[in-house]
């Protein structure tokens, strides 16, 4: 008897898969790898001109060949005759797989407790598998740094490309510790300290800030001649900054908070990266003779001062970049990330140009990540992130009609696009029946 | 009786003051524009003539009459003025969150002229909003609809007086959270929100008939009739029954959208309109069949747990099904560009241009019940327009001027660095806000509910 229901439940386990099996309907389209020929596009290569009737060779994760007549070989040939090949688009700031629904405290990840906390890696909060990540990719965002937020060192920001399943597959090469300067600001209406209370708190944020940069640069100093300290791992995190193995990324926006970062950076042997930058276009003169580099958005926002003109926050990039600043561009969002061309348009329109517009969102950042000869444009050897459109994916009417990142072709599906493939004619419609 | 009299002079005078405000009207004719007319067709090089504002004519080589100033708008485009279905600007304030119903609110009593953000708007081309009571409430308050002539002092005057009267209803989240977690009375539930519907209607319909009960005694030859206690409350939940409001209702998910089409079939409510229906796409059969339509966002969502389920395609499925769909902003950043999020329905799910339009013209118009007045180009209607550089539907459109009632009261070329009206005396250093922290939100001014920091920071969403 106890034998029979042993081989019984055997059978029944056999079967299993089978029941399983029975119960999916349709293939499910994974990301995949391989030899790919996009065939016969305009190539905007960003760095180096527009390519007509321009072929593009994928291979091994990367860019293998440029040219008009590329033999197909093995490879899998994607006709792009009258479509546009991109890099694909990088945004400088956004909390992308740290935040899945911004009112639900459980799934927010990216402000951890503390005001000194530079070694929360944000690469370990990315959740690989949040929904925002296919909603972000198919709009030709293709890498994001993902930023933590709150205190005055809130964490590690790190940038990733937006396919893979672990951290590390997304891992795309760079990482920043970031900075929330000292602000001068309200930070809302329902801020009522007086000034003379925002001036005591920012005095003291300041004199906190310039104690742990001189403490980092005392344990940087102190490593580098073979002490062996107890463990600090904050403290060890900003060190990185001072031993110029990381950058610096500071959030600064109102005008007198970025000259007073100016102020700060001055004399300190570091890399800096300006973030936010609000009220750039007041300073931007500044700003370039310091020689920093800008990541700045969003762009569609209001002007930070009532009596500011409308277009403030739309001409900022542009305003910055004329006078001679290094400029990229962020959304500083997380669900909405795909909207980074839009920003990038609107900046374009007011000021800006598209073909800087475009280097905002591209090589720019590339360059101010130190990732120039790996992402940012459509070159011979770089990695494959690549958008091929209809047309100018900055327009709305445009459509993207196929995503590479790392080389693995992206499905262009996502909950809002099998919503629509569900709900478009429903059934049952109207009627029970 | 003599209460009576005091209370029918003060509406007689009020009503007076309402008639006497001048609000400006303008002539003028714009030259050689492509028109979007958005109701009848595109129009290459042709000319509107303005007057009085009021359309007068729409066609070639049309000479300006005495004193009209003319505009050349050759190469640039020439659309209806854009209107915002959902906006919370040009209001003092927001909530009234103090019980689940509050129908006897009105946001006409807090209307601000002054608020730059209407400036801000007709920089982006929008001359209509509908500045609506905030959704903490199952039933808030009674919305106003403005009509952006900036510089007006006299609140009246920016509020367009020949719109018909439109109340503020919201489910899910916000009213649960407020009334059932916050004050620890009903709704708490999606169940108690109908509930708190169903109980409203159900005492207005007592109330009309006591009314109707005393009306009809009280003409009796030598009746001891005593007038039941007059409530406004009620009285205009009764007026929601009698169709003279049209509910703009705060809604999500596709179930709380079925339940309100029941309730309103249930009292034989006709005229309903959902606002952000982020779900909306998964009822749009019933929907169209019958309502007024839906306001939605072009692409947000998972900004709240209501909205995770939601989809940027949302717009192009309930127009392919038959809904009356426009767009909307709820924002104060957002309203200045409406025209780009139209333009986003053509990304998600290949509308038209006139259908993306639409959206930000005539469909509002229908929803706010001044679709015979504006909304469109057409000779006879409200000379409400904006002239685009660029396609408006492009993402480097840029609009150059905007008019109201043929009044221009935004012009690219004479644009001033500070347009403030009204500055503060006490003020002074200018306050700075970093990333829309002034953006006019639905759960506006319900902070006290919730007394941690963290709670405040939740707040700040929709």
């Amino acid at each position: 008897m106890k034998r029979l229901n042993k081989s019984f439940f055997a059978f029944l386990l056999a079967l299993l898969p089978m029941f399983a099996m029975a119960q999916i309907d349709g293939e499910f389209v994974k990301p995949r790898s391989g030899k790919f020929l996009l065939q016969n596009a305009t190539v905007h290569t960003i760095t180096k001109g527009v390519l007509e009737n321009t072929s593009v060779l994928i291979e091994n994760g990367k860019i293998a060949q440029i040219g008009s007549s590329i033999t197909a070989g093995d490879a899998e040939v994607i006709d792009c005759s009258g479509l546009v090949i991109y890099p694909g688009m990088i945004d400088g700031g956004t909390t992308l797989g740290l935040v899945e629904v911004n009112s639900v405290p459980e799934t927010v990840d990216s402000r951890e407790i503390g005001n000194f906390a530079p070694n929360m890696q944000a690469l370990t909060a990315v959740n690989p598998n949040s929904e925002a990540v296919p909603v972000t990719r198919v709009s030709g965002v293709t890498t994001v740094l993902t930023v933590p937020q709150g205190g005055l060192f809130p964490g590690t920001a790190a940038l990733i490309n937006l396919v893979g399943y672990t951290p590390d597959q997304m891992y795309a090469g760079a990482k920043a510790v970031v900075m929330n300067f000292p602000s001068s600001g309200r930070r809302g209406r329902w801020d009522r300290r007086s000034d003379d209370d925002i001036k005591k708190e920012n005095d003291k944020a300041l004199k906190e800030a310039n104690e742990l940069w001189d403490n980092a640069t005392s344990y940087y100093e102190l490593t580098e001649k073979g002490a062996e300290l107890e463990y600090y791992p904050e403290m060890a995190q900003l060190a990185k900054v001072i031993s110029g193995e990381l950058p610096l990324m500071i959030e600064v926006n109102t005008a007198s908070d970025i000259q007073g970062a100016l102020k700060w950076i001055e004399g300190k042997d570091a890399k800096f990266i300006l973030s936010g930058v609000s009220e750039g276009w007041r300073v931007a003169d500044e700003i370039a003779k310091a020689g920093i580099p800008v990541i700045t958005g969003p762009i569609q926002a209001l002007p930070t001062r009532q009596s500011d003109r409308y277009d403030a926050a739309y001409s900022n990039a542009g305003k910055m970049s004329k006078a001679g600043v290094k400029v990229a561009i962020r959304t500083n969002d997380q669900e909405n990330v795909r909207n980074l061309p839009f920003h990038a348009a609107f900046a374009a329109a007011y000021g800006m140009g598209k073909e800087e517009a475009w280097k905002a969102v591209t090589i720019t950042p590339a360059e101010i990540f130190g990732l120039a000869d790996q992402l940012g444009s459509v070159e011979q050897g770089k990695v494959a992130n690549l958008i091929v459109a209809t047309k100018d994916p900055f327009e709305t009417s445009s459509q993207v009609m196929h995503v590479f990142i790392n080389g693995y072709r992206i499905p262009l599906s996502n909950r809002h696009i099998r919503l629509y493939q569900e709900f478009l004619e429903r059934s049952p419609g109207l009627n029970k029946n | 009786m003599k209460k009576l009299s005091y209370f029918l002079a003060a509406l007689v005078g009020l009503s007076m003051q309402y008639a006497m405000a001048q609000t400006p009207k303008g002539s003028v004719l714009i030259k050689n524009a492509t028109v979007l007319t958005v109701t009848n067709g595109t129009h290459e090089n042709t000319d509107v003539l303005v007057q009085d504002g009021i359309v007068k004519k729409i066609g070639q080589d049309i000479k300006a009459p005495n004193g009209v100033e003319t505009i050349d708008a050759t190469g640039k485009y020439l659309m209806p003025g854009i209107i915002d279905a959902h906006s919370h600007i040009a209001l003092d304030v927001v909530n009234e969150a103090t019980a689940p119903i509050v129908a006897e609110v009105r946001m006409k009593d807090v209307v601000n002229p002054y608020e730059i953000g209407i400036y801000r708007a007709l920089a982006g081309g929008v001359t209509m909003s509908h500045a609506m009571h905030g959704s903490a409430n199952v039933v808030g308050g009674q919305n106003a609809t403005l009509k952006h002539r900036w510089g007006s002092t006299d609140p009246a005057d920016i509020i367009m007086q020949d719109a018909p009267r439109t109340i503020k209803f919201a489910l899910g989240e916000n009213p649960t959270r407020v009334h059932g977690r916050g004050r620890g009375i009903q709704p708490r539930t999606r169940m108690g929100v109908e509930a708190i519907l169903r109980n409203g209607f159900n005492e207005a319909l007592q109330y009309k008939k006591a009314w109707a009960d005393f009306n009809a005694a009280s003409s009796q030859k030598g009746n001891t009739a005593v007038a039941p206690e007059y409530n406004e409350r009620l009285q205009t939940l009764a007026d929601i029954l009698d169709g003279k409001i049209i509910i703009h209702c705060h809604s999500y998910r596709a179930d709380e959208i079925y339940m309100l089409i029941n309730v309103a079939k249930d009292f034989g409510i006709k005229k309903l309109v959902f606002q952000h229906t982020n779900e909306g796409f998964k009822v749009a059969p019933e929907i169209a069949e019958y309502t007024m339509g839906a306001s939605v966002f072009a692409d947000w969502w998972a900004y709240k747990f209501e909205v995770y389920y939601s989809t940027a395609f949302n717009a192009a499925i309930l127009q392919k099904n038959g809904v009356i769909t426009s767009i909307n902003s709820d924002d104060a950043e957002l309203i200045r560009h409406l025209y780009h999020e139209a333009a986003k329905t053509q990304r998600y799910g290949g509308m038209t241009d006139d259908e993306a339009l639409a959206m930000i013209t005539i469909n509002p118009a229908k929803q706010l019940g001044v679709s015979d007045k504006v909304g469109s180009i057409e000779e006879g209607k409200q000379a409400d327009m904006v002239i685009f550089e660029g396609h408006p539907l492009s993402s480097y459109a840029i609009p150059q001027m905007t008019f109201v009632d043929g009044v221009k009261y935004f012009d690219i070329n004479s644009d001033e660095d500070d347009q403030r009206q009204l500055v503060s005396a006490t003020e002074m250093v200018e306050p700075i806000y970093l990333h829309e922290e002034t953006a006019h939100k639905c759960m506006q001014d319900t902070e006290y509910l919730f007394e941690t920091a963290e709670a405040l920071f939740s707040l700040n969403q929709y």
